[in-house]
Formats: structure tokens, C-alpha cells, sequence
């Protein structure tokens, strides 16, 4: 048993620095998606709130495309299909070039994507929420519809979105797992990495859940925080 | 028809109009893959692609099969009195649902092959050894802890009155349980266990990554092969018509079920 506690040690001879830094890629790679997932859903789900059938369906198409596609071969379809229209288009200017996606690049665009989808949703139940009668006043007041979306309509629908992005964020939090499959260094790349060396999978993999299990129970109690944050005019009616 | 299935009717034409744009964007769609299809290529691995089908089916109907049949005796340990069996459930259930699908399956497949000497002593080693087997193992227990979930959340919103209810009517609590509270529950957790089943076939994908040929691990040999793309844009097409037949047939299923909880038309 203690030799497994060795083997988490920090410094040349331990894992633990290259687990904590693989932790560390997964969290960042996590964040970095948040971002560009929220306002790609924000955008879906006001196209699909949109008074043009077309935009509507637009809207449809994009959740239903990417809501139902594995989260694996997202990511495979922006990889592989990315390095190919990158190599065509680069041909074109300058033939013979080699270009390579950098992996970190194509799991934020993919994860965002999925977020997107399924955070359009959320936003659009959200959108839905708030009370017709709120537009209206923005605009008796004579605010610009930008305004009174951005001062008047977002922080409320941003209130009700809150606990599904949550649950948005830990599924986010558990599918950048999948970006080791296309060689970026997070957590469970790093702990293929120890296991290759050490022959302890088991421990290894272990270890690697239990790591990630933390990161989600942190991520809980954020969560709840910021919702807390975010109902305290509503301490009566809850 | 009576008034209340209607609805505005402009709303319900614009809601035609949504549909007709998403039919023709679809159809467009398809005619694109259609056009750029390599027919040599899908005679190649067309057979192949409808094994790696029939694969995830087995992965998905083993799994989802035997979860929804342990899920409820973990939802009865989650809502039982009992501490010890309660939180022994539940850290289960936050174990599996806390941790991703992929790391759990290297955690099975790889972790227990640590273990080989003590499993061929006891005869398990033919099981562990087959990725199949582990998948299934692997997405089995995971899916038993989201629709344990499910069906807490559901047996508990269950109105309190209802088991009052059988309570004044004599019943034991075993049968209001079974004959009463039961059968609403399901109702209720119809739709999340349609969803879990939908999210058990795209996430069956990973088993790929321990070598199953299921249709994404036959996509990546076929990739790895022809070094021709459009093999991954078949996954995608493959897959989008299965979660979709699922859904809309589910929600057919729903539809029906629930009939007698609609109003009554006239």
C-alpha cells in the first residue's frame, strides 16, 4: 500500500505532479470551452426564438444534429475533417505545406459545439420563462432591443438557465476525458502515461476517477454558490 | 377536433413552417452526402459498418436492459432508511455518475487485467480479457447508477396523498408501493429514461477505444484503412438516424401511455 502512496509522489520518481498537471489541462480545457459553449447556445437558442421559420429550423437543425452525433466522433469529425480542409485550403496558397490541428484546439471546438447544443436548449426554456411583459417595459422605457436584452432580459433568463448549465458543466467537465483519445496531455492521457510505466492500471485509473469525482463535487458546490448568488432577491418565494 | 388541441393557428402554421424549412435543410443535407458517397468504398465496408451496428445494439440493449433492472433496487437503497445501505448507494451512484464513462471503462478493462492470476483461479479471466465483455460491464453499472437516479426522483414526486390513499384503502404498503406508487413513477420517469437511452447509444462510442467494433470502431478501421473521410460523416449519418428513430418512437411510445392522463377529447 505505501509503495502505491510512492508512486503519487511528487518529483522525478512519483506520478502525482503529472496527474495534478494532467488535472490541471482537464480543467483548463473545461474553462476554456465554457466561454465559446455559452454564447454559441445563447445565439442557437435565439434562432430558434426567432420569428422566421427559416432561423427556426436553422436552429432545430444545429441541436438536432449535434444533441444526437457521439461526443467521440464530434470531436473526430473536427480533428481529422479539420487537418483536411486546413491542408486543402493551404494548398491552395502554398502547395506542399503539412499542417497539424493541435488537438487542444480541436477539443475546444468540438466540446463547445456540444455544449452549444445542449445549452440552447436550456437557454431557450429560460427565454421562454421570462415574462413577455419585461421586453415590453425595456422598451416603453426606450431602450434599444440590444439594451434591454443585455440589462432587462439576460440577468433574469440567466437566473432560470442556471441549474441546467450546471448539469451542462459536469457533463462538460466528464467528455474532455475524450480529447486524450487524440493525444492531448490532460488527466487521463497522463494516467495512460503512468500506467504504461508503472503496470499499476488499476491504481492508476483509480486514482484518475477519484481525481475527477473531486473536480465534479467541486464544481457542485460552485454551482450552488452562484445559484445562491443569483436567487437572493427570491429568498421569499423559494 | 376539439378547441384545445389547436392552439393559436398561427402559431401551429409557423410551427408547420419550422418543420417544412428543417425537412428541406435535412434533404439537402443528405443529398450532399449522397453526392459525394464513394459506392466502392461502402461495398467495401458496408458489411462491416452494418455488423459494427448490430454491435452497439448489443452493447446498448445488454446494458440498458440489465441497468433498468438493477436501477430499481438501488433507487429503493437511495430512498431506504437504513444509513449504511443508503449511503452505500449513493456513493455508488456519485462514484459512477461523478467519473467519465471512458475513465471507468479503462478502469475495468485495463485494472483488472492487473488481476489475471486471481481471476483465471477463479475462472472470471475468459470474461475480463474480451473488451465486449468489459464494455458491457462498464456502461451496465453506469447506466444502473443514472437510472437509479431517474427513478428516485421519480418514485419521489409521487404525491404523499397517494400513498395515503392506499393506506386508507388497507392496502400494505408493499402493494401500494408495487400497484399504487410504482406504475406513476414510471410515468414520470419516462421521458430522463428515453434520454439515458439515447445517451447510453452515443456514449456506447468509447468502447471503440478498447478496441469493440461497434459502428464507431468500425469507423476508425475504416478510416485507418482508406484514409477517406467521408467514412466518419457515415458514422454521423448512422447515428443521427438511429437516435432519432429512437426518439421520435419513444415519444410515440410516451404519447401513448400517458393518454388516459391528458384531457379527455371530446
Amino acid at each position: 500500500m505505501t509503495e502505491l502512496i510512492g508512486l503519487l509522489s511528487f518529483g522525478s520518481d512519483g506520478w502525482g505532479d503529472e496527474l495534478l498537471e494532467g488535472a490541471f489541462l482537464t480543467l483548463r480545457l473545461a474553462l476554456a470551452t465554457l466561454p465559446f459553449g455559452l454564447v454559441i447556445g445563447l445565439c442557437v437558442a435565439l434562432l430558434k426564438n426567432a420569428e422566421s421559420p427559416a432561423l427556426q429550423a436553422l436552429g432545430n437543425l444545429y441541436t438536432t444534429i449535434f444533441r444526437g452525433l457521439p461526443e467521440l466522433l464530434t470531436l473526430f469529425i473536427i480533428y481529422f475533417g479539420g487537418q483536411i480542409l486546413l491542408k486543402e485550403m493551404l494548398d491552395v496558397v502554398a502547395p506542399g505545406t503539412t499542417v497539424e490541428v493541435s488537438s487542444f484546439v480541436a477539443g475546444i471546438i468540438a466540446l463547445s459545439i456540444v455544449f452549444g447544443a445542449f445549452a440552447s436548449e436550456v437557454f431557450l426554456a429560460a427565454i421562454r420563462a421570462v415574462p413577455k411583459g419585461q421586453g415590453e417595459a425595456a422598451a416603453a422605457l426606450g431602450l434599444s432591443r440590444w439594451q434591454g436584452f443585455r440589462l432587462v432580459l439576460f440577468p433574469q433568463l440567466f437566473r432560470l438557465a442556471l441549474p441546467g448549465l450546471g448539469n451542462l458543466w459536469l457533463v462538460l467537465l466528464k467528455d474532455t476525458a475524450l480529447v486524450s483519445v487524440i493525444a492531448l496531455d490532460d488527466l487521463l492521457r497522463q494516467t495512460n502515461v503512468a500506467v504504461g510505466v508503472t503496470k499499476e492500471p488499476f491504481f492508476f485509473y483509480l486514482v484518475a476517477c477519484l481525481l475527477y469525482l473531486a473536480m465534479s463535487l467541486v464544481s457542485t458546490t460552485c454551482v450552488a454558490l452562484l445559484e445562491k448568488r443569483y436567487n437572493r432577491g427570491f429568498a421569499g418565494s423559494r | 377536433m376539439a378547441l384545445n388541441d389547436m392552439g393559436p393557428p398561427d402559431l401551429k402554421r409557423a410551427e408547420r413552417r419550422t418543420r417544412l424549412f428543417m425537412i428541406f435543410l435535412g434533404l439537402v443535407f443528405l443529398a450532399t452526402f449522397l453526392t459525394i458517397l464513394d459506392w466502392n468504398l461502402l461495398e467495401r465496408y458496408g458489411p462491416r459498418f452494418l455488423r459494427g451496428v448490430g454491435v452497439t445494439f448489443k452493447l446498448v440493449l445488454i446494458s440498458v436492459g440489465i441497468g433498468s433492472a438493477v436501477a430499481l433496487p438501488v433507487a429503493l437503497a437511495r430512498l431506504s432508511a437504513n444509513r449504511l445501505v443508503n449511503n452505500l448507494a449513493l456513493g455508488y451512484i456519485t462514484f459512477f455518475r461523478g467519473t467519465p464513462l471512458l475513465a471507468q471503462l479503462f478502469l475495468v478493462y485495463y485494472g483488472t487485467g492487473q488481476f489475471r492470476e486471481a481471476m483465471e483461479a477463479v475462472n472470471l479471466w475468459w470474461f475480463f480479457r474480451d473488451p465486449f465483455f468489459c464494455a458491457a460491464l462498464t456502461f451496465t453499472l453506469n447506466t444502473t447508477a443514472y437510472q437509479a437516479e431517474i427513478l428516485r426522483g421519480a418514485i419521489q414526486s409521487v404525491p404523499k396523498g397517494q400513498w395515503e390513499a392506499g393506506h386508507a384503502l388497507g392496502l400494505s404498503r408493499a402493494v401500494t408501493f408495487l400497484k399504487v406508487i410504482l406504475p406513476q413513477a414510471y410515468i414520470i420517469a419516462l421521458r430522463p429514461l428515453g434520454n439515458e437511452l439515447i445517451l447510453m447509444i452515443k456514449g456506447s462510442a468509447v468502447a471503440s477505444v478498447v478496441t469493440v467494433f461497434d459502428i464507431m470502431g468500425t469507423t476508425r478501421l475504416a478510416f485507418s484503412r482508406s484514409f477517406d473521410f467521408q467514412v466518419y460523416l457515415w458514422a454521423a449519418v448512422l447515428y443521427l438516424f438511429i437516435v432519432e428513430t429512437i426518439r421520435i418512437a419513444w415519444s410515440f411510445i410516451e404519447r401513448r401511455l400517458t393518454r388516459h392522463l391528458r384531457v379527455s377529447r371530446s
